[in-house]
């Protein structure tokens, strides 16, 4: 057995680059799908609020673990053989998007309806209405919860341990194989999450102060 | 109320309106409206001339504010017509563009946008929608404010101000558009009476400047003294309408008698 050394706690932080890189293609790639379910649970067209309910609904309603096998073990048997990295940045893009876009139409929905007549009585179409007044107010209202679902996002990542990809918690169980300290290198990998969790939630209440937040 | 109400309407103008030959900006025929299956507006016809200032009154839930958001297709109508500056409202939104170019408006909650200065509160639909090159916008709004008598509030943010200075940049707004028709929805009701007076007295400045104004009020007072034409509504109906001295000399009605009697 080995001793727990300070190697062991740069492999635990280079592992955790792999975290923040896998929280940061959820965040992009599910922000751009989260944005589009906004919008479409907002359409006036029927048929696109459909396909975006029935598709927060269907992904919402399925555990994330379940999407990470589905595109890891499920495509390979289809004969799409992914890295585990893409598969679980896929996996959580889905998952991310449902997620934002159910809070993001919320936010959107939150924007008083009297802004909407405002804008449309100056004459501005419906895109200047949401580019220019809608989602500008919106962005301020959405700040804190989607900084506080992407807390939920880092941790969430750790279930890429199981097909294998190698972040912070795989790492963990790694040097815990080795070395059988689990007290000491779980709380330094629950240290590091939080590390990476704890400015989140800071930058959010500090963001909300700075663009105040009017109602 | 003594006859000295004769001098209603603004000095220098004949109540009818400048003239009987004057243009009709405002054409609202036979229009009926529901809230589900509640009749809200029942048969209401009333026109507006070039310049003129008609001020609508009535009880709360007599359909005033409604018939407002109509004329500017806010709200659609289920039947009728209605024709402002030559836009037929109420029939699809193709000519939305054309309506709103024409057809300024003010609301009781002043809906100025939170997130951008007063200027930018101007500028915005002068530059993305007359697509004018931002320093005329800048120059226009400077203007504006001006006549609102808030030169000095252009970097200010809404928050910043008072609700009075608030409506009177929201009035601003619409007028840097260089509308041909401005409708004012209860205008003042979210403000306490020292705030209201200013407000009403930009409202009355633009009026002395001929703007053709629709305005849904209960400052009874600045009616009788300001507007050229009265309409009383109740129960979705105009029940009563005229020359401003004529209706409050002589009124018609049991309902409208008793409206002004209350002192509203």
């Amino acid at each position: 057995m080995n001793q727990f050394t300070s190697v062991h706690v740069i492999y635990l932080l280079e592992a955790a680059r792999w975290t923040l890189l896998l929280s940061l293609i959820a965040l992009a790639g599910g922000g751009v799908l989260g944005l589009a379910l906004a919008l479409g649970r907002v359409s006036r067209l029927r048929i696109l609020r459909g396909l975006a309910i029935a598709y927060i609904q269907i992904v919402q309603g399925t555990p994330l673990l379940v999407l990470l096998f589905l595109s890891y073990f499920g495509l390979s048997l289809a004969g799409y053989r992914l890295d585990p990295l893409v598969a679980a940045g896929l996996s959580l893009t889905f998952y991310v998007g449902a997620f934002l876009g159910e809070i993001w139409r919320g936010c959107i929905e939150a924007v008083p309806r009297t802004q909407w007549e405002a804008s449309d009585c100056l004459g501005l179409n419906r895109f200047q209405q949401y580019t220019h007044v809608i989602l500008p107010q919106a962005v301020r209202i959405a700040t804190a919860p989607t900084v506080g679902f992407m807390v939920q996002v880092v941790k969430n990542t750790s279930l890429a341990s199981i097909i294998g990809f190698v972040e912070l918690t795989r790492a963990g169980q790694i040097v815990n194989n080795s070395t059988f300290q689990p007290f000491l290198v779980f709380l330094i990998v629950a240290a590091i999450y939080f590390a990476i969790c704890y400015p989140l939630s800071v930058a959010s209440r500090v963001l909300e102060r700075k663009l105040h937040v009017a109602r | 109320m003594s006859q000295d109400s004769a001098v209603a309407g603004r000095p220098g103008r004949d109540p009818d309106g400048p003239a009987n030959a004057s243009e009709v900006v405002v054409s609202v025929q036979g229009v009926t409206k529901y809230f589900g299956p509640l009749k809200v507006l029942d048969g209401v016809s009333l026109e507006v001339r070039q310049g003129q200032l008609v001020a609508i009154v009535g009880r709360s839930g007599s359909g005033k504010s409604t018939l407002l958001r109509c004329m500017n297709g806010l709200e659609p109508i289920q039947g009728g017509r209605i024709v402002i500056c030559g836009h037929d409202v109420g029939i699809g939104k193709s000519n939305r563009a054309e309506l709103r170019r024409d057809v300024g408006m003010v609301f009781q909650s002043y809906n100025l946008f939170p997130h951008f200065t007063v200027e930018r509160n101007i500028t915005l639909a002068l530059t993305l929608v007359k697509k004018n090159p931002k320093a005329e916008a800048a120059r226009i709004a400077a203007e504006v404010l001006a006549l609102v008598g808030l030169a000095d509030k252009s970097s200010a943010y809404p928050e910043q101000l008072s609700g009075g200075q608030q409506q009177r940049v929201a009035i601003a707004r619409s007028l840097a558009l260089s509308p041909q028709v401005m409708l004012f929805d209860e205008v003042t009701s979210a403000l306490d009476p020292e705030l209201t007076v200013e407000v009403l007295k930009v409202m009355e400045d633009l009026a002395q400047r001929g703007m053709t104004m629709v305005l849904v009020t209960h400052e009874m007072a600045f009616a009788r003294r300001v507007a050229d034409q009265v309409v009383f509504m109740h129960k979705g109906k105009v029940w009563e309408s005229g020359p401003t001295a004529q209706v409050f000399a002589h009124p018609t009605t049991a309902e409208f008698t008793q409206f002004i009697g209350t002192g509203l």
